[in-house]
C-alpha cells in the first residue's frame, strides 16, 4: 500500500527491502519486535516481583494501606490518585491514537493539535509519578525494623495507626550526632540518623498505654495481626533494632524491603520509557511542525511512535494491577 | 491495513461510524473497567474472598479485566485488529507463550520457597 515512509529508493525491488512482507512497513515490523523484546523484560520484572510476593505472600504489604496520599487532601484515600493516574495515561494514549488517525487523513493541524495534548499527558504523568514517589520515599507513620529485617508498626486500640512522632519519648541525655566527614574521619561517611532510637519508642510505649504493635503477618480476614499490650512490648524490647521512616533500598516503613526495591525499580523503569516516549514524542512533533511528513505525503512515523506510547500505557496497565489491585 | 479500519469491537455487537468514533468507545469502555477495578480495590467485598484455583475470586476478577484492556488497547490503540493475522498471531502469542513460561517457573517457585520458610528449619520471625 502506499503507506510506506520515505521513498529509499527500494520501491518494487523485491529483494533488496522493497518488499513488505506481512503488509508491514520495514519500520513498523521493527517497532513491533522491540515492544515484544520489551514487554518481555517487564514480564521478567513482574514475574520476579511475583516470586517475591509469593516467597513471603504471609507478609507482604497491602497497597492500600501504602498509597493513600492525594495531593491537596489530608486523610486516607487509597487508590484514588494512582487512578487519577491510570486516567491520564489512557487519555493520553487516545489523543495519541487520534494524530494517528488525522495523520491518515494527511489533516497536519490535527495532528499537530494531538501530539500536543499527548506530550501535556505523559509529562503529567511523569509528574505524578514523581510525587508518588517523594511520598513513598518520605513516609508517613514510621516503624521499628527488627533484627530479622520484619516491621513492627504502630496502632492504637482502634487499629488506627499511629505515628512514632506522636507517641515516643526523645531523650534529652542522647548525644549521638550523626558523623561528618568534616569533624571525623574522612573516609567514611554515615547516613542521617533516625529521629528517634528504639529507646525512645520503647519509653514511649511504656507510657502510652493505648499503643499496640502491628505485625506484617496477614491474618485470615486479610488484616495485619495485631499484637497484645504486653506482646507488643516483649516485641520491642527483644527483637527492635532500628527506627526507620519512610522508604529506600534497604529499608521500608511499609513493610518486607523488597517491596519498595521493586516499586522503585519497576515504576522507576516505567517511567525511564514514558520520559523516552516524551523525547519521542517531542521529536515527531517537531517533524510535523516543520512539514517533514506534509512533504513525505505520510504520516507514518507518528503511528510509529504511537505504537510505543501505547505499549507505555500497555505495560501500566499491568503495573496498576500487580502492584496497586492484587 | 492503514488505512481500512475494521469498526466493529465485541465480536460485531457494537458497530462505529468512524474510526474517530471507535476511538472514543473504547476510550469510554476502558475508564468504565478501570472504575470497577478501582471501586472494587477500595471496597474489596468480603464475598469475593473465596478462594478459586488457590487465588482470591478478587484477584482472578483483577487479573481478567486487566487483559481485557490490554487486548483492547493492543487491537484497537495499536490497529492489531487491522493488522495481517501473520503479523499479530506472530507478536501475541509469541509474547503470550513465553510470558505464561517464567511466571509459571518463578510463581511456582516462589511458593516453594515459602513453604522451606513455613514449615521448614529456617526462622525468619524475629
Amino acid at each position: 500500500m502506499s503507506t510506506a515512509v520515505a521513498n529509499t529508493g527500494t520501491e518494487g525491488k523485491t529483494w533488496d527491502g522493497g518488499n513488505e512482507p506481512l503488509r508491514a512497513s520495514y519500520g513498523k515490523m521493527m517497532m513491533w519486535f522491540f515492544i515484544l523484546s520489551d514487554a518481555l523484560t517487564f514480564t521478567g520484572f513482574l514475574a520476579a516481583y511475583g516470586f517475591s510476593r509469593f516467597k513471603f505472600i504471609d507478609a507482604w504489604p497491602i497497597a492500600d494501606e501504602v498509597f493513600t496520599h492525594v495531593p491537596f487532601f489530608h486523610g486516607n484515600y487509597p487508590m484514588i490518585y494512582v487512578a487519577i493516574m491510570t486516567f491520564i495515561l489512557i487519555m493520553s494514549s487516545v489523543t495519541m491514537v487520534l494524530a494517528v488517525d488525522a495523520g491518515h487523513h494527511l489533516n497536519k493541524s490535527k495532528v499537530t493539535i494531538y501530539m500536543f495534548l499527548t506530550i501535556i499527558g505523559g509529562i503529567i504523568f511523569v509528574g505524578s509519578q514523581a510525587w508518588e514517589w517523594n511520598t513513598f520515599i518520605k513516609g508517613d507513620f514510621g516503624a521499628v525494623q527488627t533484627k530479622g529485617g520484619n516491621i513492627l508498626q504502630f496502632v492504637d486500640t482502634h487499629g488506627n495507626r499511629v505515628a512514632i512522632r506522636d507517641f515516643a519519648t526523645k531523650n534529652p541525655h542522647n548525644e549521638r550526632v550523626q558523623h561528618e566527614r568534616k569533624n571525623g574521619l574522612w573516609f567514611v561517611s554515615e547516613g542521617s540518623l533516625p529521629e528517634y532510637s528504639v529507646e525512645d519508642v520503647v519509653k514511649g510505649l511504656e507510657s502510652h498505654k493505648d499503643v499496640l504493635v502491628r505485625t506484617q503477618l496477614i491474618n485470615e480476614h486479610g488484616h495485619k495481626t495485631v499484637l497484645t499490650r504486653e506482646e507488643s512490648l516483649k516485641q520491642i524490647k527483644t527483637n527492635g533494632k532500628l527506627v526507620v521512616h519512610g522508604a529506600n533500598l534497604k529499608v521500608n516503613e511499609y513493610g518486607s524491603s523488597l517491596f519498595a526495591d521493586f516499586f522503585f525499580f519497576i515504576t522507576g523503569f516505567h517511567g525511564f520509557h514514558v520520559i523516552s516516549g516524551i523525547v519521542l514524542n517531542i521529536i515527531i512533533f517537531f517533524n510535523v511542525i516543520v512539514g517533514t511528513y506534509e512533504r513525505r505525503k505520510s504520516y507514518e512515523m507518528v503511528e510509529k511512535v504511537g505504537l510505543y506510547w501505547h505499549f507505555i500505557d500497555l505495560v501500566w496497565v499491568f503495573v496498576f494491577t500487580f502492584f496497586y489491585l492484587v | 491495513m492503514a488505512h481500512e479500519h475494521k469498526l466493529a469491537i465485541f465480536r460485531g455487537l457494537l458497530k462505529f461510524k468512524s474510526n474517530t468514533q471507535k476511538i472514543w468507545g473504547v476510550l469510554i469502555f476502558l475508564s468504565l473497567v478501570t472504575a470497577v477495578e478501582v471501586l472494587l480495590g477500595i471496597f474489596k467485598p468480603e464475598s469475593l474472598n473465596a478462594k478459586v484455583f488457590g487465588m482470591k475470586l478478587l484477584n482472578w476478577i483483577f487479573i481478567i479485566l486487566t487483559i481485557v484492556k490490554a487486548y483492547y488497547i493492543a487491537w484497537d490503540f495499536m490497529h492489531l485488529r487491522d493488522e495481517k493475522s501473520g503479523l499479530r498471531r506472530a507478536i501475541v502469542w509469541t509474547g503470550i507463550f513465553l510470558m505464561a513460561y517464567i511466571v509459571f517457573i518463578l510463581l511456582q517457585e516462589g511458593g516453594y520457597v515459602f513453604n522451606v520458610y513455613d514449615k521448614g528449619y529456617i526462622k525468619r520471625d524475629f
